[in-house]
């Protein structure tokens, strides 16, 4: 048996699935002051009457990670940054306790300046002055280089309670992305501490000896006790549940939209041939544009409950949520209150929603119907708007060859999945405005705790060998080891999925759950001097992409209570 | 140095599957390391920077300009295209007025590329500034150009297809031709005899740092710029003057090309050559687009950037200070030279030998140019080429005047097929390109 917990905004839900078949769901209402209470209530809830030897693993989904940054609950930060030329160091601080300190490694990851170990040792002198307790090093180009960034914690080592290094972010480019991500993970790691502790300490009470897995935001996961030194890991894992409920309810190979439309936003992701696109750098969380692998969603503030307007002639939707709609006793109109009139659902008082709409009509000057009808219209075409530019944004990303200009894929979606409150009713209209067809998953009220219980490990390494430097780098594993000169791409490739098979198994992979792809293979031929080769320039990234664990099949059955 | 921020495009193809051959300069490598330099420094993150997907040019946009033998396609790969149409792109997000200014860096280069095109020179095949400038002309209207070719070849192609043309003035700033390739760019190149003054060319000796080409920028090509008011300002972005370039003799450094764009302020920047692909390239790049985008530049400087052991010598920045102005007297005194020129012609005429180092072709033109004061002039090409092409080509010019027009319609009219394998008829204007 496997468990799976979202843990949402307003509510907390669990499953508990029996050979991939929904025996028990549970709800509870989410306590933001205290995460730990609402897991263990609905945990509760899930586990009566069950033997803790039959389950398998129990995966969560929490917020406990992006609230911490959403609401700047975060420990303050020491940045220690070796940036050499480029952007204006002011353009680089974060926090308030950045310093630029000498040294440099350039694009192919050869250290062009040293550090000075004094210079780095006064800066730790100010941070203990100061009282911080928790330090971000990073180095430019450090993906190739991480021994920059090792010496110096080597040089502060044991004086703080933690230091995160931007090379282990991820194997990604991007100085100043790498700056942030490292920075949020240095503010949030005693906070994930202690839930990682906390959650531990309750599994061990309740006699489970299953493992524990949290689910990241690119709808992977990862046992618990490996992510400890990689909190970001598991930020915006609910709308990662979400599109990976959606997945398990309805397994397809086919480009597809999801439309998740809740009551204040409705959030969009994209498959292409059947598997969540990923954001191509990272997520962006509390105004910050990361390295943290993530699923590519756009959240627009339209939903079921948002705020309708009407004003010199122009009706506006959101993007506030007043509170529920007027047929459930809230103060403004809202989209679901032009359904209950236009009849396409039965919820609340009709009554209410009727008079509610009447009165936007009267001050327009339209029939009561019409009035419903161009709100209902309006809300779909704004949704819909969304979804066309995100897709041809998709569609219109620069590419580096010849060979992807003629010939890259494009996406054309054959399907859009739609969960949420007004699904059932939007559903035809939305088949219809974009000519495809369209299709709402049963159970999806617990698709979220579905999706996190059935997702598999993910995880991804970057390689880079350079034969003429005679050196191989696997940045995410902080991997730097001589390579020699005949090392061939076969060798580079060898290594690089030898390298992901391990990491992913140490992060709990299940060995027949290893689907492998190999997102970035080039190699350059590198010439010094008149025309002679000088070695090879090879970069290799490969993934394990989100997907659901082995042996999972499309059927659902009845819930048993 | 400028402080407000400005939109700018960058249309990035660094084309990592084609290359002129696997050892070539023109090789997938050339702009791996600038890519990761761009990359690693977040440029394209930044709220007033944006990416864009080069469009691709077509066989129609190549005709407008060129006269392909036997036609564009058979002169040109797909990355030609992808390149051409990059440079299109970025013109297309100035002139929609989506961004301020934009640049496009793009691979393989063009300004070696003349009018007519009988294979590749001077790993060039297709002129794209000269396609993104007639296509600007044809989509938006006529407009009076400048183009600043700073690569450290001079521009002879570019030279070439704007010869005639008084409302493109094109400046070129090299590397003396008696030091390099492609051997010319003298300062008694001057422009045809409809346009003379409209091209200015400014050979600098070799070891000229970056005192000597912003000297050159200021006290010659910004005045002159000032003078002619252009629509638009080019800049014929190559990168092979840096101190560090494999085949060339230049000093200039990252800082050097940043400043220089942070003055001319051009509204389109687009790259040309430069090999030196570790040590300038990444650096260079950051530089310009900075610059472009109007953000702090003073950081970027290469890691063995020493100004001292590139410094210009003393007789340097004196021959260069008497070079400046002598050419700005030539410029003020075009208008008499040319009436002194065309005194009683009708037509002028000139032969020329091109060789085409890259494919080993030489060709000999025999080409004429009708007098006229208002326009560019009706111009006719004889064109033998080894191994073995012979064509005339008849070219109508943009803002033709009738009589011009029409004595090349006559003129195509007339002429038979003989000894030629093709004729030429190109009147960009009125969107015609006939071969018989």
């Amino acid at each position: 048996m496997i468990i799976g917990i979202d843990v949402g905004g307003t509510h907390t839900d669990a499953v508990l699935l029996d050979t991939l078949r929904i025996k028990k769901k549970a709800k509870v209402v989410t306590n933001p002051e205290n995460l730990i209470e609402s897991l263990t209530a609905v945990t509760e809830k899930i586990f009566s009457g069950e033997d803790p030897g039959d389950i398998e693993r129990i995966v969560l989904s929490t917020t406990i990670s992006t609230n911490a940054i959403v609401q700047g609950k975060t420990d303050r930060v020491g940045m220690i940054l070796a940036g050499g030329p480029g952007l204006p160091p002011e353009m680089l601080r974060i926090g308030e306790d950045t310093h630029v300190i000498s040294g440099y490694v350039n694009h192919r990851g050869i250290r062009v300046t040293g550090t000075d170990s004094g210079e780095v040792t006064r800066i730790a002198d100010i941070f203990e002055r100061e009282n911080i307790g928790h330090v971000g090093v990073v180095g430019k180009f450090s993906t190739r280089n991480p021994g920059l960034e090792t010496e110096i914690g080597d040089t502060i080592n044991g004086r703080f309670r933690h230091i995160s290094f931007g090379h282990l972010m991820s194997g990604n480019l991007n100085f100043p992305r790498r700056i942030a991500t490292t920075y949020l993970n240095a503010s949030i790691w005693d906070t994930y501490s202690v839930f990682v502790n906390t959650v531990m300490e309750y599994v061990g009470r309740m006699r489970i000896t299953a493992p524990v897995y949290i689910l990241k935001a690119d709808g992977g996961t990862s046992m618990i006790s490996q992510s400890v030194g990689y909190p970001v890991g598991s930020i915006l894992s609910g709308p990662a549940a979400s599109i990976m409920g959606i997945l398990s309810l309805k397994d397809s190979r086919e480009d597809a939209i999801s439309l998740d439309i809740g009551g204040t936003t409705t959030d969009i992701a994209i498959f292409a041939d059947g598997v969540p696109l990923l954001e191509p750098l990272g997520v962006t969380i509390g105004g910050h544009k990361t390295l943290i692998r993530g699923l590519l969603t756009r959240s627009i503030g339209v939903g079921g409950d948002s705020r309708v307007t009407y004003e010199d002639g122009q009706i506006t939707i959101g993007p506030e949520r007043d509170g529920p709609a007027v047929a459930f006793g809230g103060p403004s109109p809202t989209p679901t209150d032009s359904m209950i009139a236009l009849g396409l659902t039965d919820i609340g008082d009709r009554g209410k929603a009727i008079k509610a709409i009447q009165e936007i009509a009267d001050r327009a000057n339209h029939p009561l119907d019409e009035m419903a009808q161009e709100i209902f219209d309006l809300t779909c075409r704004t949704i819909l708007s969304a979804v066309r530019e995100m897709i041809s944004e998709i569609n219109n990303k620069p590419v580096y060859t010849v060979h992807e200009i003629f010939e890259g894929k494009r996406i054309s979606p054959t399907v859009v999945y739609i969960v949420g409150g007004p699904a059932g009713p939007m559903a035809p209209y939305i088949e219809k405005m974009l000519g495809i067809s369209s299709c709402v998953p049963e159970h999806a009220e617990v698709a979220n705790a579905i999706g996190a219980a059935l997702a598999r490990t993910t995880t991804e390494v970057t390689l880079l060998a350079d034969t003429e430097k005679g050196e191989v780098t696997i940045a995410e594993e902080g991997i730097q080891a001589p390579i020699p000169r005949g090392f061939t791409h076969q060798d580079a490739m060898d290594m690089c999925e030898g390298t992901l098979r391990k990491r992913a198994l140490r992060m709990g992979a299940q060995e027949g759950d290893l689907d492998m792809e190999i997102i970035e293979d080039q190699t350059f031929n590198m010439v010094r001097g008149m025309g002679s080769t000088a070695g090879k320039n090879i970069r290799i990234k490969a993934q394990v992409k989100p997907g659901l664990i082995a042996g999972f099949r499309q059927e659902v059955s009845d819930v048993k209570q | 140095m400028s402080n407000s921020r400005k939109r700018t495009g960058l249309i990035f193809f660094p084309a990592f599957d084609w290359a002129i051959s696997p050892t070539h300069p023109e090789r997938e490598e050339r702009l791996l390391y600038t890519q990761d330099q761009v990359f690693e420094e977040g440029l394209l993150d930044l709220d007033n920077i944006t990416e864009f997907k080069p469009g691709l040019a077509t066989a129609e946009d190549i005709d407008r300009i060129h006269i392909c033998v036997p036609d564009a396609h058979s002169v040109i790969t797909q990355s030609h295209l992808i390149s051409a149409g990059g440079a299109i792109t970025a013109a297309e997000k100035v002139m929609q007025k989506e961004v301020d200014n934009a640049f496009a860096l793009v691979r393989p280069p063009g300004h070696h590329a003349m009018r007519i095109v009988h294979g590749a020179r001077g790993f060039c095949n297709i002129n794209i500034e000269a396609i993104m400038v007639e296509y600007i002309r044809h989509t938006y209207g006529h407009k009076r150009i400048a183009i600043v070719d700073t690569d450290c070849h001079h521009g002879d192609g570019s030279q070439d297809i704007f010869w005639h043309d008084p409302d493109t003035l094109f400046i070129s700033i090299h590397q003396d031709g008696k030091t390099l390739y492609p051997g010319s760019g003298f300062t008694d190149e001057f422009g045809g005899p409809n346009a003379l003054g409209y091209t200015i060319n400014v050979p600098l000796p070799p070891n000229t740092s970056d005192e000597g080409f912003l000297f050159a920028l200021d006290n010659l090509i910004l005045p002159i710029l000032d003078e002619f008011k252009p629509d638009l300002i080019i800049n014929s972005a190559g990168q092979d003057n840096h101190y560090s370039d494999p085949i060339t003799n230049m000093s200039f450094s990252a800082q050097g090309y940043a400043l220089l764009n942070d003055r001319l302020s051009p509204d389109i920047a687009v790259l040309e050559g430069g090999y030196s692909i570790e040590s300038a390239l990444p650096y260079v790049n950051v530089g310009i687009i900075l610059a472009m985008a109007g953000i702090d530049y003073s950081h970027v400087t290469e890691p063995d950037y020493n100004p001292e052991t590139i410094r210009q010598s003393q007789q340097t920045s004196r021959y260069i200070e008497q070079k400046v102005a002598a050419i700005y007297d030539l410029w003020k005194g075009r208008a008499s030279r040319r009436a002194d020129l065309v005194k009683g012609r009708d037509h002028l005429h000139r032969s020329r030998d091109i060789f085409y180092d890259t494919d080993m072709i030489s060709e000999h033109q025999e080409e004429t140019v009708r007098i006229c004061d208002e326009c560019g002039g009706l111009i006719t090409i004889a064109s033998d080429a080894s191994p073995g092409s012979r064509i005339f080509a008849v070219i109508v010019p943009g803002r033709g005047c009738p009589a011009c027009r029409k004595e090349g319609e006559e003129i195509f009219e007339r002429t038979v097929k003989g000894p030629y394998q093709y004729i030429y008829f190109q009147d960009r204007d009125r969107d015609i390109f006939l071969v018989k």
